[in-house]
């Protein structure tokens, strides 16, 4: 069909377009690291070490929220309670909470003089330090946690309500409900929710930087900016690169074949009734995880929050102007985000190309740092790479949010497809007019989710912008982070205060855009 | 002149051929079990469905590998003939434009195409503000502006009840004579099709009969459709 087929190949040439700035910045920068790597034989012990503790830190976190998480969401599910609306909705908070921020408000709460310490003194204890691993672990599990609960919440979900009024038909107790109905389902979820959790806790940077660091807490991401920043070599940089790239690709394999679709936020709202957990302990131990679960997400926001009004209008200029530049980062990134996810989705929609949406997932395994090595090796030669950090920066937390966004768009634009795609060939609407007409109108919930979530994730974003920024050039995380390590904790908590009340300002205008109208 | 030429769709372990005329200005029902292939050959005719072999013409131009929109066809779907995020008007404006960059000229005759089909100011409601009955109306004022020869109705007014369903059928009836539209209508109700429909085209055992006056094939069914009629 000759009309269509020109149709299709704007198609095709746009997502063709998505698809290579995709491919540049995984394997295109990975074949650069990988070029430029030093030979396995360059790794010294202070490497070894590195890859032993993101090994170590990412199963112990992820063993931690995991183990944690089973009562939590037991609990639940199992129970109905005025604000657990509220409480579910939190625990998918820390998705677009910026690493800094948490990193203060744990700070606040257990570090040597957060409110933890204090109590243990005057009960003439010492005071706990969460410097190290201790420190690394508390903020994955406080990250991870809620991902974990979520994650294990849905598989109780997925356990018909019928099986549970089956038990209690058959005089079931509640240990003979876990044993027959709760351990199967936990025996499928549980391996692809421990995978997701230790493939995000191996590419972690900022929690490292801030709260690890030394020969004995250095991640592979760490020691990937440490080499490149502070020893200048690169080519040991592109070895670590290389190193953390294998991990996290198989890791991300592993985790692809075990993951039931983890799914953002759809169909928690259900509590199904049971019969078998009435006993008085049981609502006793199901109420006091909840509480815990609930002030351990919430304390330390709400010491960011006390800690930071004070110092909210007398915020620094230097602040004020990584204020801005973060600003423009997040919504350049959020732009390229859409910029990259509607042209890849179309051609997976109209071309049936499915394998398209797997190259936007590659960005799961790669990682930022080695993304920033790569760009760094290629750039380098034409221009300085600090002039770029900013449009860097937004292009790889792009790059980053892609799967997100392309979970969310890709399933509406088939269904729009679906119900109007032959509407809208009778009719002749296609090429730009389909795109303005059709899709955007229809698309506007996930496509306002999907650039409030990417705006977020690069609003709080701290890992390339470190690689690749001068002094004068930070945005608000990294410029938080200077304070924190210059212990002006005034200004670092008002900081964090404002990049907080950013992301969430972010995510709440896009996505609220998108609700907007509800038409049909 | 509609003509299918040993016209064959095969999908995965479904098959339907067709070799059939039907004449300019002819008001045809599509009877047939559910499953046999009705709604396919719509879709054929209307471009959504590709031939495995075969062609189709229409007053001798073939049209087997033009784009559904550039057919002589208008269609109505059983449902989703309304895009819900636009206005009444702006669904109907598409078959003048599909930039909806209308004129006042454009304006005007979307107003009388709602008019004729009795929908005087609603043009600026939604479509989720409208009966089932009125959004019907609303997809054939669409079809009067798009003034396409053939019109194609796969089930459109299955979901109403059967007092408002006879007032649509006598709407579509008239609005085809007033423009000489040749009308293929598929329907699950053999009532309908000896109410209203000159000729009948029955689809089972994966083909596509010719059609038969309406009258005739009543009175001497063949088998396939006193399997169906039971």
């Amino acid at each position: 069909m000759a009309e269509r087929a020109f149709q299709l190949n704007r198609v095709s040439l746009a997502g063709a377009g998505a698809l290579a700035v995709v491919l540049c910045l995984t394997a295109g920068t990975l074949t650069a690291v990988a070029l430029r790597a030093d030979s396995v034989g360059g790794l010294g012990p202070a490497d070894w070490a590195a890859i032993r503790f993101t090994l170590l830190q990412a199963s112990l976190s992820a063993f931690i929220s995991v183990a944690l998480a089973i009562p939590v969401a037991r609990a639940l599910a199992r129970r109905d309670f005025a604000g657990r609306g509220l409480l579910l909705t939190l625990l998918g908070a820390p998705f677009i909470l910026p690493v800094m921020v948490a990193v203060l408000g744990l700070l606040a709460v257990f570090g040597r003089n957060g409110i933890v310490s204090v109590a243990l003194g005057q009960i003439g204890l010492d005071p706990i330090s969460i410097y190290g691993l201790r420190g690394v672990l508390l903020a994955h599990v406080f990250f991870n946690l809620p991902l974990a609960t979520r994650l294990i919440l849905q598989g109780w979900q997925t356990i018909p309500a019928e099986r549970f009024r089956l038990a209690a038909a058959l005089g079931f107790s509640a240990g003979d409900v876990a044993r027959i109905l709760e351990r199967p389902m936990l025996r499928a979820v549980l391996p692809g929710a421990f995978l997701v959790i230790f493939l995000i806790c191996l590419t972690s940077f900022a929690v490292a930087l801030a709260l690890g660091g030394g020969p004995k807490a250095t991640t592979l991401e760490l020691a990937i900016y440490q080499a490149f920043r502070f020893d200048f070599d690169l080519g040991k940089a592109a070895l670590l690169g290389t190193v953390q790239f294998a991990l996290g690709a198989s890791a991300a394999l592993l985790a692809v074949r075990m993951t039931t679709a983890p799914g953002i936020g759809a169909g928690l709202g259900r509590q199904v009734l049971r019969w078998d957990a009435r006993a008085g302990v049981l609502r006793l131990q199901d109420g006091v995880l909840i509480l815990l679960a609930a002030l351990f997400l919430v304390l330390p926001l709400f010491m960011i929050v006390k800690n930071g009004i004070p110092g909210l209008f007398h915020l620094p200029a230097t602040v004020l102007w990584a204020a801005a530049r973060s600003g423009v980062v997040a919504l350049a990134s959020a732009g390229l985000t859409l910029g990259l996810a509607l042209p890849i989705c179309a051609l997976v929609v109209r071309r049936r190309a499915s394998w398209a949406e797997a190259v936007g997932y590659l960005s799961i395994a790669a990682s930022p740092l080695v993304m920033g090595t790569g760009l760094f090796i290629i750039l380098n030669p034409v221009v300085n790479p600090s002039a770029l950090a900013l449009p860097v920066t937004a292009l790889v937390n792009a790059a980053m949010s892609l799967p997100f966004a392309l979970r969310a768009i890709a399933p509406a634009l088939l269904d729009v497809e679906d119900h109007y795609g032959r509407l809208s060939d009778g009719l002749g609407i296609t090429g730009m007019d389909r795109f303005r007409l059709v899709w955007l109108p229809r698309l506007r919930r996930p496509l306002g989710f999907s650039a409030g979530l990417a705006g977020a994730l690069s609003m709080g974003d701290l890992g390339v912008i470190a690689m690749f920024a001068d002094p004068e050039g930070a945005t608000l995380p990294l410029q938080l982070y200077r304070l924190m390590a210059a212990y002006r904790m005034q200004d670092a908590a008002a900081a964090a205060l404002l990049l907080l009340m950013m992301s969430l300002a972010i995510f709440w205008i896009f996505d609220r855009g998108g609700r907007g109208h509800a038409d049909a | 002149m509609l003509t299918l030429e040993k016209a064959n769709v095969q999908l995965d372990g479904f098959a339907l051929s067709a070799d059939l005329q039907v004449a300019q200005g002819s008001f045809v029902a599509v009877l047939g079990p559910s499953g046999a292939g009705k709604s396919t050959l719509l879709g054929a005719i209307a471009g959504f469905q590709d031939l495995t072999s075969g062609r189709i013409t229409w007053g001798g131009r073939d049209i087997t590998d033009t784009h559904p929109s550039m057919r002589p066809v208008s269609m109505i779907f059983q449902d989703n003939n309304l895009f819900p995020h636009l206005t009444v008007a702006q669904n109907v404006g598409l078959g003048l434009r599909t930039d909806l960059r209308l004129s006042s000229d454009d304006k005007r005759r979307v107003d009388q195409a709602l008019a004729r089909v009795g929908l005087q100011g609603l043009s600026d409601r939604n479509p989720g503000q409208l009966s089932g009955g009125q959004i019907a109306r609303v997809a054939l004022a669409r079809v009067l502006l798009r003034a396409k020869p053939i019109l194609l109705l796969d089930e459109p007014f299955g979901a109403l009840g059967p007092a408002l369903k006879s007032e649509m059928l006598a709407l579509v009836r008239a609005l085809a004579q007033e423009t000489d539209a040749t009308v293929l209508m598929v329907s699950h109700e053999p009532k309908d099709a000896s109410a209203i429909a000159d000729q009948v085209i029955l689809v089972a055992d994966g083909i596509a009969h010719a059609p038969r006056a309406t009258q005739d094939i009543f009175d001497d069914p063949p088998a396939a459709l006193v399997t169906y009629l039971g």
